[in-house]
């Protein structure tokens, strides 16, 4: 269609018909939380983040009451051990990461003129994940069974079942359940930034927000895998009683702090890049112009999110690791403070160069900035070894955490609440209520969090559920008490300005003026995301290029009709936004619920030791999720290609390098990679921690014979695919189908010959480390290699059924991305555990 | 890709090549720990001043400086207009050479950070 046609009323009238048709929410009791559509599962996921920092805040304030004052005795130090232990772990896990990939998905699309992200039916597979696993998790408190043994669960005080009891398990299967939900939201997000931008919108013109969040969900592809590696070592520990933390039969419990805070560390940066993106949006949008400091703000996103995985032993400086390891964490945790302090300035200089518009946002934001920076200057003093080894565990490091977490996390959201508020809901929140919450928001944190600098460094520990007299911090424990209450006043008072919302009028569109692409959105807003897709030619849109607001509106740019009743959006390059193609989206569906609950199944029903169900509950899992590929992936389309005007023609399929869904396959695997490393650090951790590993009277196990046929197994699998996948490309589908089936016979046979190195060398696992952590590599690798005989099996059926052929081939080239890290998880496996003994 | 130029201008600076700094100080941070933390396990003392520690750190020191070195050249592309914030194939090639240089000068940093310590502390206790 040409420009023209866009100014008949007629015609846009009968497209925006389409498009309303076609972007109809599902109706009905149950149906309507069938819904994929980002912006409704979007606010879901933010509600219910809410829902569970509200929740683990009065867990704070018991704890708080408890403190105000010496020897009080309102709960006993079982409770309190509760309180403090889901307190935390709420925070982190079940608000802190879930709240930024929730705003996440209602604000990335708009920021990128998509209608959606590219797999809706993930971010409503990962918002159900969660919503099980935290009321999971959250729940237990009412049983008297929540997890007690701090939110880092040091063993082997939690390892040990006759010290801790069902708690620990809770904690370990039901976060790693929110860590699956993690991980499908940083896939969905990487994709979504990397191919899902409108055309022309080059990295060079992508909002800052975006930047931040492809940085925020890499970390979290390289942070969570570990503590996902240390929950499985936990809980073989725990449910079969392999010895990895058990010092008395060659574990080491420095081995989970290793893990622990290899995830732990890069979590604080997790959680509080995507807050201050935030302020990368919203500081130009009151200072009235470009921010200044483009590239720096990427430097400090980028060089935070490396520097960040340098940290994590400045948690364990009393540990008695030797000093110069402390001192290498020392150096790196002091040189972070340069990124940081970068975006700092960078803030500061656009509002000085700006012409500032004072509003409620900003006054969070700029609040916010003044605790953050106190709380990072604490964080200078504690990564000095010497000063840790003063303040380790006292309440020095309750404050600092405090004033890191509230300035740089918990306030900046707040900010975002204001300011997004009428994007969501198209109704503006009130500024005197706002300011009032403010004012108590801020007051009530300093007053709770500074004394506790003092209360620490005169030796008050943490985790302590009560404190005598005698030592003199009664004071200041009741004024950290007051503090609490003011502050949860703050968040009382947020609570009700939002109740209040629904009985306000709407705000005009756009009510900041802002010149960024969410701001398109409009007060009465259609579930279609964006009327057309727009030629972005600037960082603020909406402020610089010409009738842009309109042309948008008016359908004058790209991908105005949904002519054959699809959901749809555009894939472009990663560095320069060519359009590449048209993908068809997901439309509503019940699988992504299935398959949450089916595998919320298999991590609840192993908590309570019902395996046989539990693997029933695995089979569903898996059921589904081929049933979801099966029905809702790699679809043939009807046609080649379509117009989505303007003269350009795109194509409705796409495979290899330049496809979502192969990108998304490169991206768990790296997940999947980064959770292997953990597992083969453990297994040279242990060897570093003895002087002889594997010890003598075990060295025999498993042999070299059996692990190099698993190798030469996995290997022939592999290249047996990638064989299939150039032949099949050439057009000789019949060979590459006897490949595949070759293929499968190969995986599968290398389980059998994994298994049978440790099996026929009677290594028991549960006498010592080294044959634990043997059997462990050896059941992650055989497990690969039965999904590897799986995705093969997939293929073939596909190629039979007739879903694929040469000119469509996504899925067998998704799965060689598989194939090709199995490949590296198999040759490290076999050569670690068939041949490093040798040299040992 | 063609021949003109030369090879510094030729090897276009990418997402990719961005994050080439600050993984060489990843790896050299990587390698330093592990060295310290497997020479104090097995060997019972940290050597002092090996020669593999101060050519590994030339080495990341110097192929971070070439990185920042041909992205400070590339960042100087001529062809378009200041403030070099529009959407032309130019001036996202300025942005991201400039990105990548501002990376090169903190992972420059942050490798001699890693440095201090072993000229200061050279024992395992």
């Amino acid at each position: 269609m040409s420009l023209h046609d866009q100014d008949d009323p007629a015609v846009r009238a009968a497209q925006e018909e389409r498009l309303r048709k076609v972007w109809t929410p599902p109706k009905g009791l149950f149906l309507r939380w069938t819904d994929v559509n980002n912006n409704r599962v979007g606010v879901w996921y933010t509600l219910t983040a809410f829902c569970f920092m509200l929740f683990a805040g009065v867990l704070a304030l018991i704890i708080r009451t408890q403190l105000a004052v010496p020897d009080n005795d309102l709960i006993g130090a079982n409770t309190f051990n509760q309180l403090f232990t889901l307190h935390g772990s709420m925070m982190m896990f079940l608000f802190a990461v879930p709240m930024f990939e929730a705003v996440s998905i209602i604000l990335l699309p708009q920021l990128l003129g998509a209608r959606d992200l590219p797999f809706p039916r993930l971010s409503a597979f990962g918002y159900w994940s969660f919503l099980l696993g935290g009321v999971f998790v959250g729940g237990s408190i009412f049983f008297n069974a929540a997890p007690d043994g701090g939110w880092f669960m040091y063993p082997p005080l939690t390892t040990r079942t006759d010290l801790s009891g069902l708690g620990a398990d809770i904690w370990m299967l039901g976060l790693s359940f929110i860590e699956v939900s993690s991980v499908a939201a940083a896939v969905e997000l990487i994709v979504g930034v990397l191919k899902c931008r409108p055309p022309g919108m080059r990295l060079n013109l992508m909002p800052l927000y975006a930047w931040y969040i492809l940085v925020v969900a890499v970390m979290i592809l390289f942070a969570f895998p570990p503590l996902i590696a240390g929950d499985i070592l936990f809980e073989m520990e725990r449910l079969l009683n392999w010895p990895f933390f058990d010092a008395t039969r060659g574990g080491d419990p420095l081995l989970w702090q290793h893990l622990f805070w290899i995830f732990g560390h890069p979590e604080v940066y997790i959680i509080f890049l995507p807050s201050i993106a935030l302020f990368a949006m919203l500081v130009p949008t009151f200072s009235r112009r470009h921010l200044l400091g483009y590239p720096w703000i990427v430097l400090a996103a980028v060089g935070t999110a490396f520097l960040s995985f340098g940290l994590w032993v400045h948690h364990m400086f009393t540990t008695g690791l030797p000093k110069i390891s402390l001192a290498f964490f020392s150096a790196a945790s002091e040189a972070v403070a340069i990124p940081t302090g970068v975006q700092i300035f960078v803030f500061i200089a656009t509002l000085w160069a700006g012409r500032v518009t004072w509003s409620t946002p900003l006054l969070y934001a700029t609040g916010s900035l003044a605790i953050f920076v106190i709380g990072g200057l604490t964080g200078v003093m504690v990564a000095v070894a010497p000063f840790d080894w003063q303040a380790h565990d006292s309440y020095f490091i309750v404050a600092h955490l405090h004033y890191v977490l509230i300035g740089g996390t918990l306030m900046p959201l707040f900010a975002g609440l204001y300011y997004y508020w009428p994007l969501v809901t198209g109704k503006k929140l009130s500024d005197r209520l706002g300011r009032i919450a403010f004012w108590l928001l801020f007051i009530g944190a300093n007053i709770a969090f500074f004394p506790m600098h003092l209360s620490g460094l005169m030796g008050m520990p943490r985790r302590v559920f009560t404190y005598p007299a005698e030592l003199g911090l009664g004071g200041m424990n009741m004024a950290s008490t007051i503090g609490a209450y003011l502050f949860a006043a703050g968040v009382a008072v947020i609570c009700v300005d939002l109740c209040l919302s629904p009985h306000r009028a709407k705000s005009p569109r756009n009510p900041w003026d802002a010149g960024t692409l969410e701001w398109l959105a409009h007060p009465d807003d259609e579930d279609w995301g964006i009327r057309s897709v727009p030629l972005i030619e600037s960082r603020y849109p909406i402020w610089d290029q010409k009738d842009f607001v309109a042309k948008v509106d008016e359908g004058r740019f790209f991908l105005a009709d949904a002519e054959e009743g699809r959901r749809e959006t555009i894939v472009t390059t990663v560095l320069d936004a060519r359009p590449l193609a048209v993908i068809r989206l997901g439309e509503p569906s019940v699988k992504p619920m299935l398959t949450a609950i089916a595998l919320g199944g298999v991590f609840i029903l192993t908590t309570y030791h019902l395996y046989w169900a539990a693997l029933a509950c695995g089979v569903a899992t898996l059921a589904c999720a081929l049933w979801w590929l099966w029905t809702g992936t790699a679809e043939i389309p009807e046609k080649p290609s379509k117009p989505i005007g303007h003269g350009i023609v795109l194509p409705l399929y796409i495979a290899g390098p330049a496809a979502p869904g192969w990108w998304a396959m490169f991206i768990t695997m790296m997940a999947d990679a980064t959770a292997f490393s953990g597992l083969i650090f453990g297994y040279f951790f242990f060897w570093t921690r003895h002087a002889e590993f594997p010890p003598m009277a075990m060295a025999d196990g498993p042999g070299i014979a059996w692990p190099m046929i698993a190798l030469a197994l996995g290997l022939a699998s592999w290249l047996l695919t990638v064989s299939a996948r150039q032949v099949h490309a050439r057009g000789a589908v019949g060979l590459a189908r006897v490949a595949l089936m070759i293929g499968i016979l190969a995986s599968v046979a290398g389980i059998g010959a994994g298994l049978a190195g440790p099996w026929e060398s009677g290594m028991d696992p549960q006498t010592h480390s080294y044959p634990a952590i043997v059997w462990t590599l050896v059941v992650w690798t055989t497990a690969h290699a039965g999904v590897a005989a799986i995705m093969q099996g997939y293929v073939l059926a596909r190629s039979i059924a007739g879903r694929m052929d040469p000119q469509h081939d996504a899925d067998l080239r998704n799965i060689t991305v598989y194939m090709h890290f199995f490949a590296l998880t198999v040759l490290v496996t076999y050569a670690t555990i068939g041949l490093f003994p040798e040299v040992a | 890709m063609t021949d003109r130029g030369k090879w510094h201008e030729r090897l276009k600076v990418t997402l990719w090549t961005l994050i080439v700094p600050p993984i060489l100080w990843a790896g050299h941070f990587l390698f330093s720990y592990l060295w310290a933390a497997i020479s104090c396990a097995k060997a019972g003392a940290f050597m002092t001043f090996p020669i593999v520690f101060v050519a590994g750190t030339l080495l990341a020191l110097a192929l971070i400086g070439l990185s920042g070195w041909i992205a400070w050249r590339q960042g100087g592309t001529p062809g378009s207009s200041a403030p070099h914030e529009d959407g032309t194939d130019i001036d996202r090639l300025r942005f991201i050479a400039k990105s990548t240089l501002l990376l090169a000068g903190l992972s420059f940093v942050g490798v001699l950070f890693t440095v201090l310590p072993v000229i200061f502390l050279r024992d395992c206790m």
